[in-house]
């Protein structure tokens, strides 16, 4: 036997080297599009380069003639068989959706979707027929203003007679967690109203999906590039009508997701199909641009915003009116995601009252769905740039507004306006450490020598703090919001007789390190060492359930699955020890791997009992040999990670470029398994967070077609873009699990939108500028410092969609109060300040 | 198709190609060698990065003809007799990997690095890597590694392996 003796006394909290790595950084890696298996034939996909068309002619004759060309299926082809691709969140009884084939059958509804397969016997046979596929398409009139479409005019889908998919409403007077948002509005002594547009966005994961499909055999193998497995396997059993039973999904190596591989695909389902019709292993991998054009988008939501309050700057309430971009269809979870942020525009503030409205808006782009933070990410952008401008008008620096608002440390567990309730935190503690990392005074001095020396590059400072709701989810919860699925976690321990532990967990990683922190919490529990433990996931024939992995879930519900299974296995192993020592049970502890008979130095490890187990020779009377277990955990509750960030930019007036200065962040996650893994999330979060603030966007042109499809046009940031950032935690252990943990894996992303912005928005400030859409590019700053006509805001040229939104029927009396309030130079915008 | 010789982690390989045929492709398809992958079609990621003949190129960039006659490391080849390269133990040790699907690239780009400029600041990894796309570790602890690499073993790093 050779189980490895030593080990550390704890391996929770201490950072681990990941056991991911030795793969990963030798190539030793199963990607999906590395998978090649005997006589695979590889598919290419013809897709729409209209937005909206009727499809009236498909030719595929030249196609199937090109060399190794196998075969070409179009929607028709497929027939019934390829079903329509499932959304797993009506929010309300009367939503509306279209179908979704999976290979457009009549009309295609945005610019990428697919209208035709080849599958050929090379991947370049296969692209080379694409060309040769002639499909002839009749105009229909193109959707793409989401504000536009809300409002009526052209459908997205005629069929539905509207362009809206559902209206959702939160409002706290009605749910009894709060007052009526409307009279706190009327009654307020200051008013704050803006409209903020959240770009679209796309998540370029580094790996291009995969997938590969071989029917042979009794049950057919799917492997995909996929965050979610279980779900997949559910959902194409359910989509095209196979047995599920028939079916094993895999997930290999994963290249990242960030809720972008949080979907069943129309690519994975043809490749089933296609795969099963021929009898042939098939695979299919897409290119970037096809990435960018058709996997999943996300963000792209306009919220009008009104916010009242004190003179003294005690918010009185908050009332959202949400438009969401659907896109073109319902993927996954598309509707439910404004509705997750819907539970958080109140932050970490205590409002009296709240109102939350949002409309699901169909066009004719690719469908959006979740996006790293979904939904959350948007809310807290809104909410921390309203507290910006509360302060200015209030007068008062934008910490301090914070913390008159903010819920103090010694009132958690605090019962929500929205209707949650918080575990834990300590918003004090989080913010005076950031300040202090961060040199906040001298750096607002530094702001205020630029200001007055008219330095053509200002120094912004930008505050924001966040919390989340994260762990998705309490099963009833979700139950209560009509999610299709519960929000459990499985995980099961095997122990095998050479005293090494096999864990399977159903939330399966891709790039997390799952691998790493699962053996750290094993090893504790068990006692058993570090390099002992294996954790499987990702196969659903050997993880038989599973939810997976998307909104900060795999520790605080997965994690704490494993913790439930190791526990079993000890109380499953504590009878048997009992015999083997002769002792009684109850006399018996664990501790340190072994089961010791107290008060005597006779003891057994965890490791014999799983050989005397697997021989069986000397078992009580009863008692089933085996120590495996497992189990299934369902959250109470949410867990809700916080945290202050401070940024510091310095826009260049004359060119409009916004350089990062410094950069600090304090999060409070709870207990930390592995801290190396949790600065490695904050760092990789916080930076998809700064590129929506500054560099990305999913741009469509007037016709539906994405002018930002490769690379070269969606700027994702390098690393000579980005600072070095300053990360510490504080530490508030959750009280909603054992572990005490929190998520992490959206932290970052969520609060570092607001606080670049607040930066840039605070270094030209006394400029006149109000608000810069983002991105914030040095176009826009630009711009916005060009055009600036007193109304404070940049909006401008570049924003169709913001002006045909704002629907000012704001009391104008709330103007005259506000005059000569604050300290904002701005004339009246959107109702607003005067 | 195009006979081609090529040395791929220090072994001769003789093969027919189309003459389309990018070396990114070569090596995966024909070769076997998928720790080299593919992260766009732009040649922006540079997931794909290699070394010819010890420096470090897009391999999809280069037609696998124009490597005929020539040398290829990837990052299968640099690990010598078990034991991971100072840059990939660099990276180990500093977590500046997460999904890993662009690790490949990084790697051999921050050799390349070095090898232009064994003692570079922050600031000169940033820009040297400027080609390179993560969307998980936020450059952070890449830029960690590279320089930690750098202060460990300043002469081995600046090679790729042995083979070249």
């Amino acid at each position: 036997m050779t189980v490895t003796e030593e080990r550390s006394v704890t391996e929770v909290g201490s950072p681990r080297r990941r056991k991911e790595d030795g793969r990963l950084v030798t190539g030793r890696t199963r990607w999906t599009d590395n998978i090649s298996l005997p006589g695979m034939l590889h598919l290419a996909m013809v897709r729409s380069p209209m937005a909206h068309a009727t499809i009236t002619s498909i030719d595929v004759e030249a196609a199937k003639s090109s060399p190794g060309v196998v075969a070409v299926f179009t929607g028709a082809d497929l027939g019934d068989e390829q079903g329509s691709l499932p959304c797993a969140w009506p929010i309300t009884a009367d939503q509306k959706a279209p179908p979704h084939p999976s290979i457009a059958v009549d009309t295609v509804n945005f610019a990428g979707e697919i209208v035709a397969c080849i599958v050929a016997r090379s991947a370049v046979a296969a692209k080379d027929a694409v060309e040769l596929v002639d499909v002839e398409y009749d105009d229909l009139p193109v959707v793409v203003d989401m504000a536009a479409a809300a409002e009526g005019g052209n459908l997205t889908h005629p069929d539905l007679g509207t362009n809206v998919s559902a209206t959702w409403v939160f409002d706290s007077a009605e749910a009894g967690t709060g007052g009526n948002v409307e009279d706190a509005i009327r009654d307020a002594e200051v008013l704050v109203e803006r409209t903020y547009r959240q770009q679209r966005l796309i998540p370029a994961f580094m790996e291009p999906r995969s997938v590969v499909c071989d029917p042979t055999g009794e049950q057919t193998t799917l492997w995909s590039a996929t965050q979610i497995p279980h779900i997949l396997k559910l959902m194409l059993a359910l989509t095209c009508g196979i047995s599920e039973s028939k079916l094993r999904v895999i997930a290999p190596d994963v290249g990242g997701g960030f809720g972008g591989k949080l979907q069943v695909t129309p690519e994975e389902v043809i490749t089933l199909v296609v795969s099963r019709r021929l009898g042939k292993p098939c695979k299919y991998t897409e290119t970037r641009s096809e990435s960018l054009l058709a996997g999943h988008h996300g963000r792209d939501q306009i919220q009008k915003l009104t916010l009242s309050a004190t003179r003294e700057g005690i918010v009185t309430g908050l009332k959202v009116d949400l438009l969401a971009d659907m896109g073109a269809y319902l993927g996954l979870v598309t509707p439910g995601v404004p509705i997750l942020g819907a539970f958080m525009y109140n932050a970490i503030y205590k409002f009296p009252a709240y109102r939350f409205e949002c409309r699901n808006i169909f066009t004719n782009k690719n469908w959006t769905d979740a996006y790293r933070g979904a939904g959350r990410p948007e809310a807290t952008f809104a909410i921390e740039r309203l507290m910006d401008e509360l302060a200015v008008e209030i007068g008062v620096d934008p910490l301090e507004i914070r913390e008159r608002n903010w819920i103090k440390h010694e009132e958690f567990p605090f019962s929500t306006v929205a209707g949650l309730e918080y575990d834990t935190g300590n918003y004090e503690a989080a913010t005076a450490r950031a300040k202090e990392l961060f040199g906040y005074d001298a750096l607002r001095a530094e702001q205020r020598e630029r200001r007055e020396s008219g330095d053509p590059v200002q120094l912004g400072i930008g505050v924001s703090t966040f919390t989340e709701m994260c762990g998705l989810a309490p099963s009833r919860v979700l139950g209560a919001l009509s999610y299709g699925a519960g929000g459990w976690e499985h995980a099961s321990i095997r122990m095998l007789p050479s005293g090494k532990v096999e864990v399977i967990t159903g939330s399966s990683g891709h790039g997390q390190g799952h691998e790493t922190a699962w053996s750290q919490i094993v090893a504790d529990r068990l006692g058993v060492a570090f390099d002992d433990v294996e954790v499987l996931h990702g196969d659903t024939q050997i993880s038989a359930r599973g939810l997976d992995t998307y909104g900060s879930r795999s520790l605080t519900v997965g994690g704490m699955a494993v913790v439930a299974a190791a526990d079993k296995v000890i109380e499953k192993a504590r009878p048997i020890a009992a015999h083997l020592l002769e002792a009684n049970a109850d006399d018996l502890e664990f501790t340190g791997g072994k089961f010791n008979v107290r008060g005597t130095d006779s003891s057994i490890g965890i490791g014999d009992l799983a050989l005397a187990v697997f021989a069986a020779h000397n078992m009580p009377d009863g008692v089933e040999p085996s120590l495996d277990a497992e189990a299934t955990f369902d959250p109470e509750n949410f867990s809700f990670p916080h945290g202050t960030h401070l940024c510091a930019v310095e826009v260049d007036t004359e060119t409009g470029e916004t350089k990062i200065r410094s950069y600090v962040c304090v999060d409070d996650i709870g207990k930390v398994v592995n801290p190396l893994i949790v600065e490695g999330q904050v760092h990789g979060g916080l930076v998809q967070g700064i590129a929506q603030a500054l560099w990305e966007e999913a741009v469509y042109d007037d016709s539906g077609t994405l002018v930002t499809g490769s690379f070269v046009d969606y700027l994702v940031p390098s690393a000579a873009d980005l600072p070095h950032f300053t990360t510490d935690r504080t530490e508030s252990p959750s009280s909603t699990n054992a572990l005490g943990v929190k998520g992490v894996g959206e932290a970052g992303t969520i609060a570092s939108t607001p606080a670049v912005v607040n930066a840039v928005v605070d270094a030209l400030r006394h400029l006149g500028i109000r608000d810069i859409e983002m991105p914030c590019s040095p176009h826009r700053v630009w711009s916005a410092l060009q055009h600036r006509d007193g109304d404070g805001s940049s909006s401008g040229a570049d924003t169709p969609t913001e002006k045909t939104f704002v629907d000012d029927d704001a009391d104008p009396s709330h103007n005259a109060q506000l005059s000569g309030e604050g300290s904002g130079s701005g004339a009246a915008e959107q109702g607003g300040l005067a | 198709m195009a006979r081609i010789s090529i040395k791929v982690d220090g072994v001769e390989y003789a093969d027919d190609v189309e003459p389309r045929t990018l070396l990114v492709y070569y090596l995966r398809d024909q070769v076997g060698k998928t720790g080299t992958v593919i992260g766009c079609d732009t040649s922006n990621c540079g997931s794909c990065t290699v070394h010819l003949d010890g420096t470090s190129v897009k391999s999809c960039t280069v037609l696998a003809v124009q490597a005929d006659g020539h040398e290829v490391t990837t990052i299968e080849g640099l690990a010598k007799d078990g034991e991971l390269h100072p840059m990939q133990q660099a990276f180990h040790e500093n977590h500046a990997l997460q999904c890993g699907f662009c690790t490949p690239g990084m790697v051999m780009q921050s050799i390349d690095l070095l090898r232009d400029n064994p003692s570079p600041t922050g600031e000169e990894v940033r820009h040297g890597l400027e080609g390179n796309l993560c969307r998980c570790t936020g450059y952070q602890n890449i830029v960690k590694a590279v320089l930690a690499a750098a202060e460990s073993a300043p002469v081995r790093v600046g090679t790729a392996g042995g083979t070249l």
